[in-house]
């Protein structure tokens, strides 16, 4: 059971491949890997606490003011976290800008709260929510190390390709503009929500045969 | 904790002090932890400002106390650095605040003594896109500012911010980003608007 809960959203289950939830902010936050990092963390953080705390406080909420409970909750925890960056990953913090405030909106986060953590025990949700925000990470750092290195020729900041490669210097190479916009992440996002459902379907069969 | 009788916990009263202290307990806890960490955060935010204004004069890392007095310009009190090289000659530091795409911009632009002439540049954003108007705080874009002139002939011109490949040659302008066009925009009217009021005072100030 505690396996499942776990690895399920990491692959089965993954919140953006396969539930297509948190996508808006899987586009936005992207373009470089140390933000999707930093922003994978900040997610599975929030995602995991906030399960454990309402999974606490489930049997007193009022059923009335269940989803402002919730809110106040993820609201809370997604200050801490902005204000812990700013105190201590400050030019990260500065990145990530409007995104981390967002976190807020993500839909993950109410999802987990609404389906799984209101109806199960607090250490479950909490495990729950972790794996859930790291199965939205998986997505964000794939995504993001396709479009960095494409679009800015490096990783984690780092330059791969060398120098003299590029047109500018006299070589044959150019960054893809294309990957560092929008558009391109959403096609990025689509190939590999893409690549899971094809494992998934692949595995689905063999299940069904047996 | 056990389930509570579905009645008294769905009443008016028990909701309203519900909510209540749930409210009181998170305005505590966000209090706290904020005053907590305020030192650092300003400390870290005044930190970047001296350490940026070093950068737009190429000389990131070092002493700030030791490069750089603040002074005001002009009978309105403009905010101006100068910054005492190690060979005595001095820069110009002028701040320069604008609009990007979905925030505000800044930076600062050192002179050289002619004031005319760009001597560095630094940029600074608040919530533009990141890999496009973001790269404005690269020094890939920041750099080409050096040596660039603010005058054509002698009359001020600013600085334009053109397509990325068009300012070759031109004393008046430098590439802008591809992408970031809004935000580059934006870069070039910063200049304009934040130097304006000083190009007054500046041709007089030796």
């Amino acid at each position: 059971m505690n396996k499942r809960i776990f690895l399920d959203p990491l692959f089965k289950n993954n919140p953006v491949s396969v539930l297509a939830l948190g996508i808006c902010s899987a586009l936005a936050v992207t373009v470089k890997m140390e933000p999707a990092l930093v922003m994978a963390l900040s997610v599975t953080l929030v995602t995991g606490f906030s399960g454990f705390i309402l999974s606490l406080l489930r049997n007193t909420i009022p059923d009335r003011i269940r989803i402002i409970v919730q809110l106040i909750v993820i609201a809370t925890l997604v200050i801490l976290v902005d204000q812990v960056l700013k105190a201590f990953a400050y030019p990260i913090s500065k990145q990530l800008s409007v995104f981390v405030g967002l976190i807020i909106t993500n839909c993950i986060i109410m999802g987990r709260i609404e389906a799984f953590a209101l109806h199960n025990k607090p250490f479950h949700a909490l495990v729950d929510g972790i794996a859930n925000g790291l199965g939205y990470g998986i997505i964000l750092v794939a995504v993001s190390f396709f479009r960095e290195l494409f679009g800015s020729g490096t990783l984690m900041g780092y330059p791969l390709i060398p120098e003299n490669w590029y047109v500018s210097a006299g070589g044959f190479y150019e960054n893809n503009g294309l990957f560092i916009l929008p558009p391109m992440a959403l096609i990025v996002v689509g190939l590999i929500v893409w690549v899971f459902n094809a494992r998934n379907a692949k595995k689905d069969k063999k299940a069904w045969n047996k | 904790m056990q389930p509570m009788d579905k009645n008294k916990k769905n009443g008016n009263f028990y909701t309203v002090i519900y909510a209540a202290v749930m409210v009181i307990i998170v305005a505590v806890v966000l209090a706290f932890v904020s005053e907590f960490l305020k030192p650092r955060r300003d400390a870290n935010i005044r930190q970047e400002t001296r350490q940026t204004i070093m950068r737009s004069v190429h000389l990131e890392g070092r002493s700030y106390e030791k490069y750089i007095t603040d002074t005001a310009a002009g009978p309105e009190n403009l905010p101006l650095f100068i910054c005492t090289l190690d060979d005595g000659t001095r820069k110009y530091i002028i701040p320069l605040e604008g609009k990007g795409l979905w925030g505000s911009i800044n930076g600062y632009l050192a002179l050289n003594d002619d004031f005319r002439t760009v001597y560095g540049a630094v940029f600074d954003h608040e919530a533009e896109t990141p890999g496009l108007g973001a790269e404005i705080s690269t020094p890939s874009f920041s750099d080409p500012f050096r040596g660039k002139s603010l005058y054509r002939g002698e009359t001020f011109v600013s600085l334009s911010v053109v397509k990325p490949g068009k300012s070759a040659g031109n004393p008046n302008a430098v590439d802008g980003i591809s992408g970031g066009t809004l935000t580059s925009r934006g870069v070039e009217n910063m200049i304009r608007e934040s130097l304006e009021p000083y190009i007054p005072f500046l041709r007089h100030y030796e």
